[in-house]
């Protein structure tokens, strides 16, 4: 067996062991396996990779391995479990310009020597090879330059509205066009200054495009964006593929590209929308009065203090958690274990029922819970847990918006109507954790924080957290 | 490799991509989703190929080893993560069998 077939054996072998670990990490008895094995499909990938005959100069692919990894592991290491969505997307973002330069690196070799020499080395034709280029190039772009922008709005360091001017489909659809005219000067012209500047515009166009196309999309739908952007970053990876003629490049971006737009699917449908209606309208950026006409929103904010949340606790028997995203930003979920604990030995029955989108990606609640130790066993799902809403003594609202507002079901003209929701407001005492009076990320009015079973305890969810738990201790040791 | 077979594999892989992820609880989803955004980090593969390629040219040179750290960070960070938060998802036996030892 020569060298070549070895590689391309060892190939099938690392696409058999994506495929495996992907439908592995879909259990959750086999999840972490899934993704040990998948790890191990990458290093074999890598290590025959090295064999290959194209490659010959290991200096610097050395220093680029060490390097990445050390920045790897730093990364996984130093991130919080609350971070998580945003390091993803910059984890992703990364994987998206490494093809982009990628399709760069190889396209300065077809200008270097010429597509004779290129083509005898690589199958394809100009024409092909061109537009898979191309390909690589765009999609790397614009992955990179959206991956930024989401985890710039997740780390809050933009604001999580949208961002909407007029005309701005109109500007991406000539940005669009700008690239394509671009690419194909970079590609069919042979004046070597007409070919900069076709490829030039379309790299540069390309990256801005990532930016304005995500730029709309307010910082409640970025787990979408997120798993659309890990969707394109396997496809440009394909697409790189399809340049060097690669088959395991083309059968794991292209795994990753179809299997990141089923999981968009499924998180719009959680949300009750369309995909197109998430990327395209610029939710949440109407102005937060829209929804008054109604006349819906009546009432007024009633807080409660710690002493009276335990008061109101230790008479419950059926207690049921509704985390949001506020309880990742305090780092709240060791109290909130804490408390449910506590709840227990005091004979209630306690649930946490999460729903689908809440936090800032999908199973964002689930992670954070089970870092703080609680059994997913007491984890109910949204569709689960409403039926059985009516019947639950106390709902506690940690840090959770719009997945809990009442407006989405009642509200024909709230910015969120249709959009399934935790009937919180059916319990007979709601507790709100909220860090101040104010709409949420989303900048959408929650109904929920006025009707007349709702008590607000305001302040940093952790500290609030504290102080009913150490008033349940006081209780105890008196 | 012949272009139409390139095509074929791409085929059947976008399928079986579709395939693998129709049931999988939201509990998922994040690690699910950090995971295969790991597996998008096989560009690495064409990034250690386009490096490794001795054509005496700076810019080749500067790309390939670019390319190869931004693909090994999403890798090794991708895949660390994953593990982390899958770690971290524990039955109630279990849990509660660990705080017993400890």
């Amino acid at each position: 067996m020569n060298a070549a077939s070895l590689i391309n054996f060892a190939y099938i072998v690392a696409s058999i062991l994506f495929i495996l670990g992907l439908k592995m990490l879909g259990r959750q008895a086999s999840a972490r396996r899934g993704n040990l094995i998948s790890a191990v499909g990458m290093l074999i990938a890598v290590v025959v990779t090295l064999l290959d005959k194209q490659v010959v100069n290991f200096t610097w692919i050395t220093i680029g391995l060490v390097v990445g990894t050390v920045l790897g592991v730093i990364c996984a290491r130093v991130v919080k479990m609350t971070s998580m969505p945003e390091m993803v997307a910059l984890l992703n973002g990364f994987g998206g310009l490494a093809s982009l330069l990628v399709g760069w690196a190889e396209y300065g070799k077809i200008r270097a020597y010429g597509w004779d020499r290129y083509l005898a080395e690589f199958a394809g034709n100009p024409v092909f090879t061109g537009s898979a280029i191309f390909l690589a190039v765009l999609i790397g772009g614009v992955t990179f330059t959206g991956s930024v922008y989401a985890f710039a709005k997740l780390a809050g360091l933009l604001g999580g509205k949208p961002l909407l001017f007029r005309g701005q489909h109109l500007l991406n659809a000539l940005m669009l066009g700008l690239i394509l005219a671009g690419g194909g000067v970079a590609i069919f012209a042979s004046d070597p200054a007409l070919v900069l500047a076709g490829f030039a515009t379309y790299l540069v166009v390309s990256l801005v495009l990532g930016w304005t196309f995500v730029m709309p999309i307010g910082g409640g739908d970025m787990p979408v964006v997120i798993s659309l952007l890990n969707s394109l970053s396997g496809l440009a990876a394909s697409a790189a593929g399809f340049v060097i003629s690669n088959n395991v490049l083309i059968v794991a971006g292209c795994l990753v590209g179809t299997s990141g737009v089923i999981l968009s699917v499924i998180m719009c449908k959680a949300m009750n929308r369309s995909l197109l209606n998430v990327l395209f309208s610029g939710f949440g950026s109407g102005a937060p009065g829209d929804g008054d006409g109604g006349g819906v929103i009546q009432g007024e904010l009633k807080p409660i203090s710690p002493e009276d949340s335990f008061a109101v606790l230790e008479a419950a028997r059926q207690v049921v958690f509704i985390p949001g995203y506020g309880m990742a930003v305090s780092q709240a979920q060791h109290q909130v274990r804490e408390l449910a604990d506590l709840l227990e030995q005091n004979g209630a029955e306690v649930r946490f029922a999460i729903h689908p989108v809440a936090g800032r990606m999908p199973g964002h609640m689930n992670v954070l819970l089970a870092e703080a130790s609680v059994p997913y066993e007491q984890l109910v799902e949204m569709d689960a847990i409403n039926p059985m809403m009516a019947s639950m003594d106390v709902a506690i609202v940690i840090g959770a918006n719009d997945v809990v507002n009442p407006a989405a079901a009642r509200d024909k003209s709230s910015p969120i109507y249709g959009m399934p929701i935790i009937n919180a407001h059916e319990a007979r005492t709601v507790i709100c954790l909220k860090r101040g009076k104010g709409a949420g990320f989303s900048g959408i009015e929650n109904h929920l924080f006025l009707m007349p079973n709702t008590r607000m305890l305001y302040g940093d969810a952790k500290s609030t957290l504290q102080a009913v738990v150490s008033e349940f201790k006081s209780i105890a040791a008196g | 490799m012949d272009l139409m077979l390139l095509f074929f594999i791409f085929t059947l892989a976008a399928f079986l991509g579709f395939e693998l992820i129709a049931k999988v609880p939201s509990q998922l989803h994040t690690p699910l989703m950090s995971g295969s955004n790991a597996i998008s980090g096989i560009t690495i593969v064409g990034a250690i190929i386009a490096g490794g390629t001795d054509d005496h040219s700076w810019l080749t040179t500067v790309l390939g080893t670019s390319a190869v750290i931004l693909a090994m960070i999403n890798v090794v960070g991708g895949y660390l993560v994953t593990d982390r938060m899958l770690g971290m998802f524990k039955k109630k036996t279990a849990a509660v069998k660990k705080e017993d030892a400890a």
